[in-house]
């Protein structure tokens, strides 16, 4: 079963039929949502009523396009803003963290490893509403201590974006560690030898070197809160991001203007996917 | 130089306990907490194990909470058969620049949102969708079919939407099988199957136990594909804590349905890796 043994030929027809199915299975989905972008009809759906550019410029009802649904622009807005929080704020916490497990023995590093890695085995909805419980908790203490309403502990975007945090570092600390482990020390030593101060090793040495896995981190951890739905439906105030957006609508019956948007974020995460392909690369 | 190190390994470790404390385990006790308290009237509560034994009795909620759990492990198995000859594929068949190439592929469909991955399906198997149209068009069907709103429809966007998660950890695995291995056992006189059960699965026993962990944890944790792609019969667990905290403004008995899943999703979990003699630390890290 691999190259060097020999194998019938139906044997690998047959293989080699299942694998391009499965590929086909892949694209599948992808390819129809993006083509119905183009159809000039009300449903995403056949017949083909012919290629139409209307529902990403179009500006009169009822063919609105993308780039004039005030509705959809101010969600991607939302949805940019909350995935910048999300990945500056996961990104520095996972740097420390990955230092503080590379660069430190103390007691219950283990334990404190493995809880770590929590996140990532506990359900997005069940994040999602263990926030949502203690931050209501938290809001109604501080109404019975101090007659406080503290609008931020109420479901909106503060509560997204530390939702979303609350997973994504937990990825951003182990692609950062990974590379941190690869780092030979005794260039830091070799700075601190020609005088430098720690920090100034670390800031000149060591940072530079992450900077490849710190910016794939960044933009994973964009991607991964732009495209999250779990977590965000469950503390999603009045500002809906992007994907609360579209599934809204979605509910209530579909026009190829969903297809418009998702060839644009299609097209969007790909774009970031090769940016950070070629930057690795280099 | 001592007191330095001491400063920066605090300056380290208090965003890490902030993180985890403030967001991961107080919020997690919390919950605990609230889904065993009744109310008795307004803003009066006792604590009580009510919502556990309702959860626990009424038919409904027991039958959606096994039907999640066993169609995940449905969801998995069949994510599992369907990867590992694609994974295997790619790791050992193709060479050089087809590897890279098929294997970039394969990550592409997850660059994009679940939504927009479900969208698509709902396309496709919809009433007056692509497959329906195609079925009339070849006389395989006289009438529109309507796929949508089915159990297997809502397979189908399962594992589809976690294909990615078992076939990468399965790349990742076999790829580190040396083919001298894969010789010796053919040289030994073994076959086809005999070479896959005794050489090539063992060794990516590791990449099996990481994929099915994580599609596992997917598809239980999953909203939007039975949401949108299963029946009125099809409802998941996932969307029963949500009706109880959104709709019903039932946080007690939502709570108590966010703890089970959390405890099921554990206990699979470890069993897998206690079954296979691994850690978490091996498994995720």
């Amino acid at each position: 079963m691999i190259p060097t043994i020999p194998s019938s030929r139906s044997f690998r027809l047959i293989y080699g039929g299942y694998v391009l199915l499965f590929f086909l299975y892949l694209a599948l989905p992808l390819t129809v949502v993006a083509v119905f972008a183009f159809n000039d009809s009300q449903f995403p759906s056949l017949p083909w009523e012919g290629f139409t550019w209307n529902w990403f410029f179009g500006d009169t009802r009822p063919q609105i396009g993308v780039f004039h649904e005030r509705g959809i622009l101010r969600a991607v807005g939302t949805s940019g803003f909350v995935a910048a929080c999300v990945a500056l704020l996961s990104v520095s916490v996972g740097t420390t963290n990955a230092f503080l497990f590379n660069r430190y023995e103390f007691r219950g590093k283990g334990a404190l490893y493995v809880l770590m890695l929590l996140p990532l085995v506990v359900p997005g909805i069940v994040l999602g509403i263990s926030i949502l419980v203690f931050s209501s908790t938290l809001a109604n203490g501080m109404w019975d201590l101090a007659q406080m309403d503290i609008q931020a502990l109420r479901p909106g975007l503060l509560l997204v974006i530390l939702g979303q945090f609350s997973f994504i570092t937990t990825i951003a600390t182990l692609v950062i560690t990974a590379r941190l482990q690869k780092f030979d020390r005794t260039l830091e030593d070799a700075a601190l030898n020609l005088g430098a101060t720690r920090l100034t090793a670390v800031r000149t040495i060591t940072i530079p070197f992450l900077m490849p896995a710190m910016i794939g981190a960044v933009v994973v951890a964009f991607l991964m809160s732009f495209e999250n739905f779990n977590t965000t439906l469950m503390l999603v105030g009045s500002d809906a991001p992007l994907t609360i957006a579209m599934f809204d609508r979605l509910k209530e019956g579909s026009t190829p203007l969903l297809n418009a948007v998702s060839l644009l974020l299609m097209l969007g995460s790909s774009l970031l996917a090769l940016v950070v392909i070629l930057f690795q690369r280099r | 130089m001592r007191l330095h190190a001491r400063i920066g390994f605090i300056l380290l470790l208090t965003p890490l306990v902030l993180w985890l404390g403030l967001l991961i385990v107080i919020p997690h006790i919390d919950m605990l907490l609230i889904s065993l308290r009744e109310r008795i009237s307004f803003g009066v509560y006792e604590t009580s194990t009510t919502h556990y034994q309702k959860a626990l009795t009424e038919p409904l909620y027991l039958r959606t909470f096994w039907r999640t759990a066993v169609m995940s492990v449905l969801a998995t198995a069949i994510t599992l058969l369907i990867a590992f000859p694609v994974a295997y594929y790619i790791a050992k068949m193709a060479k050089g620049r087809l590897q890279q190439v098929l294997f970039m592929l394969c990550l592409i469909p997850f660059y994009v949102s679940e939504l927009v991955r479900t969208f698509g399906w709902m396309i496709l198997l919809r009433e007056t969708g692509l497959i329906s149209n195609l079925l009339q068009w070849a006389g395989l069907a006289d009438q529109p079919v309507e796929m949508l709103y089915t159990d297997a429809a809502m397979m189908v966007g399962l594992v589809y939407t976690s294909m990615l998660f078992m076939v990468v950890p399965l790349v990742t695995t076999l790829e580190s099988l040396d083919d001298s291995v894969v010789e010796a056992g053919y040289d030994l006189g073994g076959n086809g199957l005999s070479v896959l059960r005794e050489i090539i699965i063992p060794h990516a026993m590791p990449g099996i136990v990481s994929g099915c962990i994580v599609v596992f944890m997917l598809s239980l944790g999953n909203y939007l594909t039975p949401t949108m792609l299963g029946g009125k019969d099809s409802l998941w667990f996932t969307e029963m804590i949500y009706n109880q905290f959104i709709v019903r403004s039932n946080w007690e008995l939502g709570a108590t349905f966010g703890f089970m899943l959390l405890v099921l999703s554990s206990v699979i979990v470890w069993g897998m890796l206690r079954l296979t003699g691994r850690t978490l630390q091996e498994t995720m890290g």
